[in-house]
């Protein structure tokens, strides 16, 4: 039986690896890989304290947060595909208009 | 029949309503309903008018008065002095009288006027102003008291001067003369405003009252049998007996309505009382009435504070500020000299308001005061001095005029001077004959010139076009007859020229280019041009000078066999002199009104224009045709006694039985052969000579001189009466250079130097300069100015500062919102990581 401490550990490598994407990346389509990373990594964390404490909250959260993220996909890659069309380029360093 | 009386305050209300309906949608209407609205207003108050005659005739001539069902509350209440002034309309033989005349002269001006001022740019606006005028002046004629009269008064004196200046935006300084001429009617009849007011605050402070009676209040007690069996008039009780009513006169106390409910409103009789019921206290009664009670007591003293008088003192005084203003609106020496002015406005204004019916208005407020004229011995004598010297004064200056509707005012002033000197003699009802006779020859003589005009207008247009004569405004119309009355004034006496003496040699120059179709000089030979005018002019005239039968004839007569009498009868002075020199006047008018015939009518035309004159429209020609006949008939109202067999046919004295329900005294005069004889031979040879002198092609000589102008006995003479004996100058010297110099020493010494220089510079302007300079400076632009500034300048270093933060990069926004959550896990875990 592997330990909670486990996979928490898992879990927070994950979502660092996650961040990092996030900060790091430049094309969208990665960004976006990146922040799925994050939220899986989060999911990680609610199941495996859920097993620990023989609740099904933390499996009922997790099926939440997929539904959200199929949906967030969605409408992000909807964006992307439209901010492609106009800027011919989903290199995010370039989207900048809303400087101050 | 009773109930017509209270038809009274429509008679007021109907123009009043045309007028509104004119102001506000005249210009919507056109011009044929616009005339139609104004004729048909004018119409109906002649309607009323015989209606309110009907009314007295069914009624044994017993007055009313009517409080207006709407207004049924007093007018003006003084709590403090306990006296009330209502607002009521009276309804008696002498304002039926005005009411006939005023609205049926008035309705045929209005039908006249729809032709006259066919085409004119303020059309709506015309009638309107008519309407108005009908309005006030009736007002003035219905009051029963002097604040209403007043009201009146002053309301036609806006009308008139509304009217005078109605063609106020002519070009070439016509326009502006007009508009003049309008002020000096306005300012001249202030000065008699003025008068007329004095007399209503000693009237009002010695009786407390201004109405002329109390409802139920009889003024003639020789006609009411119950009384004045013992005082008849002059040896003439048998008349007074005829009229007198049969059992207690009925009179309608209206003024209830407002309070005591229907019924009783209607029915309610009150005995008829007078001065004399010795169980009516005084202040019950009317000012007449109580200067009558009060004249009985020979010791009676009016209190003025520092000083009291008798009653006859304070009557003289009283009728003295009332002579100021009936000569101020009556055109009386010495006010008389805005009327000849006032002709500058449209033809139609001059037939009504300065000839038939506003001008007259004088001589009516005095006859209604024939109470305290009679009393007043040395007012009436002043009165006859000023009525027949202007009658003689006005005459002789026509006789030198050259313009038609010029001599036509003077004309007016002349004949208004017959009317008050017959007040100043005691013949109140004569001087209401002249009036009425006069009001019929004179309105159809001003729409005749007016007729005149016209056609030597469309004569003048039909020979030029209107190329030339853009001038005269409005030239959209199919033919334009805007230029009217354009030079009325074109030799008005420029009073900035200040050279009286140029009169002669201004009457000489007549400049081509400007064309005046008011000069009798220009016209000639238009008897066969324009026959309905031609003829109608001469009724007028014949009637004017007194010819036998046409109306003046009866009407002048009556006045001068009235100053026989007081001259030869009674022994007074003041009959001779009216004798003498109404006779010279009545010859003056017979010359002048022949000379203009003359000039305008006989012989040949003198100009193209008057070549191809041509007849007016119907519209014009037909109240020309009503009014001749009435100038030849109206005459017949009041023939005197025993004369042949038109007594016989038209009765005696009818006016005069009428009239005398509302004048207490009166003479009645039987005919009195010398002087109608006399009369009538002065004034047909004034009319042969005129026809001597002015016959045929002899009215203007070559040099277009007036041929009296170059003969050497009459030269002189002549040109006096040419320069209006040079009254308006002398007025000019005496009262407006003066005037003027004072007000230009007020002006630049006292305005300017002291109070823009010294006062306005020094004081105000520099203690105002160093206040705000102090208060600029400092205050407002170091302090006030520094914390806005600086409040602005904070706001936009800060936000310069955070705008740098919205850098636009994702990944930036990322960082932030990880830091965020660190943050945010930190303090949430900080108790943790403390233990």
């Amino acid at each position: 039986m592997v330990g909670t401490e486990a996979y928490i550990i898992l879990s927070m490598i994950l979502f660092i690896l996650g961040a990092m994407g996030v900060l790091l990346q430049r094309n969208a389509i990665l960004v976006f890989m990146s922040v799925e990373l994050m939220l899986n990594a989060a999911n990680l964390a609610l199941v495996a304290f859920a097993r620990q404490w023989n609740e099904v909250d933390g499996h009922v959260f997790v099926f939440f947060v997929i539904t959200v993220a199929a949906a967030e996909v969605a409408v992000g890659l909807a964006l992307i595909v439209a901010i492609f069309r106009t800027k011919q380029s989903i290199n995010i360093d370039e989207l900048h208009q809303m400087e101050g | 029949m009773q109930s017509l009386a209270q038809l009274a305050p429509l008679i007021i209300l109907i123009p009043a309503i045309g007028a509104f309906i004119n102001f506000f949608w005249g210009n919507t209407l056109g011009e044929r309903f616009s005339a139609l609205v104004g004729i048909t207003a004018s119409a109906l108050t002649f309607v009323v008018a015989a209606l309110l005659y009907l009314y007295l005739v069914n009624n044994d001539f017993t007055p009313a008065v009517i409080n207006p069902p709407i207004i049924d509350t007093d007018w003006i209440t003084l709590p403090g002095a306990g006296t009330v002034i209502t607002w009521q309309t009276r309804v008696d033989t002498l304002s039926v009288t005005m009411m006939l005349f005023v609205t049926f002269v008035g309705t045929l001006i209005h039908i006249y006027a729809s032709g006259y001022m066919h085409g004119d740019a303020r059309f709506p606006r015309f009638f309107a102003y008519l309407n108005l005028f009908l309005t006030f002046m009736l007002i003035l004629i219905t009051g029963n008291n002097f604040l209403m009269m007043f009201v009146g008064w002053e309301g036609v004196g806006l009308c008139s001067y509304l009217l005078i200046g109605f063609w106020w935006d002519k070009a070439h300084g016509i326009g502006w003369k007009n508009a003049n001429a309008a002020r000096k009617a306005f300012i001249v009849n202030r000065i008699g405003d003025f008068g007329l007011l004095m007399a209503i605050f000693m009237m009002f402070w010695t009786f407390g009252t201004l109405d002329f009676f109390r409802p139920g209040e009889i003024n003639n007690t020789e006609v009411v049998a119950d009384h004045g069996a013992e005082t008849g008039a002059a040896g003439e009780e048998d008349h007074g007996a005829e009229a007198t009513p049969e059992g207690a006169g009925k009179v309608l106390a209206a003024s209830e309505e407002g309070g005591e409910g229907e019924e009783e409103a209607h029915g309610v009789v009150i005995e008829p009382y007078s001065y004399l019921d010795e169980d009516v206290e005084l202040r019950e009664l009317g000012v007449f009435g109580q200067a009558r009670r009060m004249l009985e007591d020979e010791e009676y003293e009016v209190d003025f504070g520092p000083f009291s008088l008798g009653i006859e003192a304070t009557l003289v005084l009283i009728t003295l500020f009332m002579l100021i203003g009936a000569a101020g609106k009556s055109a009386q020496i010495p006010l008389f000299v805005w009327l000849p002015d006032a002709m500058a406005g449209p033809t139609p204004v001059s037939a009504l308001i300065h000839a038939a019916t506003m001008v007259t208005a004088g001589v009516y407020m005095m006859v209604r005061a024939n109470v305290f004229f009679s009393a007043a011995e040395l007012t009436s004598f002043i009165v006859t001095l000023v009525g027949a010297g202007t009658a003689i004064t006005a005459g002789f200056i026509a006789i030198g005029q050259f313009d038609i509707k010029r001599v036509l005012a003077y004309s007016t002033v002349s004949q208004l001077g017959f009317m008050v000197a017959a007040v100043g003699l005691g013949a109140y009802v004569a001087a209401m004959f002249h009036m009425v006779t006069h009001a019929f020859f004179k309105a159809l003589l001003f729409l005749g010139s007016g007729s005149v005009i016209h056609g030597m207008e469309h004569g003048h247009h039909a020979l030029h076009g209107y190329g030339r004569h853009d001038d005269h405004g409005h030239d959209d119309h199919g033919h334009d007859d805007h230029g009217h009355d354009d030079h009325a004034h074109d030799d008005a006496h420029a009073l900035e020229t200040e050279h009286a003496g140029d009169a002669q040699s201004r009457a000489i120059v007549v400049r081509e280019e400007e064309f005046d179709p008011q000069d009798m000089r220009n016209m000639g030979g238009l008897s066969k041009k324009m026959p309905i005018t031609y003829w109608t002019y001469l009724l007028g005239t014949l009637a004017l000078a007194g010819i036998f039968p046409f109306a003046g004839f009866w009407s002048k007569d009556e006045i001068l066999a009235d100053a026989w009498l007081v001259g030869f009868e009674d022994n007074e002075l003041k009959g001779f002199i009216a004798l003498g020199l109404l006779l010279a006047a009545a010859g003056f008018t017979a010359f002048y009104m022949w000379r203009q015939i003359e000039m305008v009518f006989h012989g040949r035309p003198r100009t193209e224009a008057a070549e191809h004159a041509h007849e007016s429209p119907p519209v014009m020609t037909i109240p020309l045709m009503i009014l001749g006949f009435f100038s030849v008939v109206i005459g017949f109202i009041n023939l005197p006694s025993d004369f042949f067999i038109l007594s016989g046919l038209f009765g005696e004295h009818v006016f005069a039985d009428f009239l005398e329900h509302s004048i207490a005294e009166f003479h009645l005069v039987t005919f009195q052969p010398l002087i109608a004889i006399l009369a009538l031979a002065i004034g047909l040879g004034a009319i042969f000579f005129a026809r001597s002198i002015y016959g045929g092609v002899k009215a203007v000589n070559a040099r277009r001189h007036d041929p009296l102008q170059d003969n050497p006995s009459f030269g002189a003479v002549w040109s006096l009466a040419n320069a209006r004996l040079y009254w308006d100058e002398i007025y000019f010297r005496l009262i407006e250079n003066p005037f003027n110099r004072a007000s230009r020493f007020l002006a630049n010494v006292l305005d300017w130097n002291f109070f823009h220089d010294y006062f306005h510079n020094t004081v105000i302007y520099r203690g105002f300069h160093t206040t705000g300079k102090l208060l600029s400076k400092p205050v407002d632009l170091g302090l006030i100015d520094g914390l806005v500034n600086g409040v602005g300048w904070a706001a936009r270093q800060i936000s310069g500062g955070l705008r740098r933060v919205q850098t636009g990069y994702v990944r930036v926004y990322a960082v932030m919102l990880l830091l965020g959550v660190v943050a945010v896990v930190i303090i949430m875990l900080w108790p943790l990581i403390g233990n």
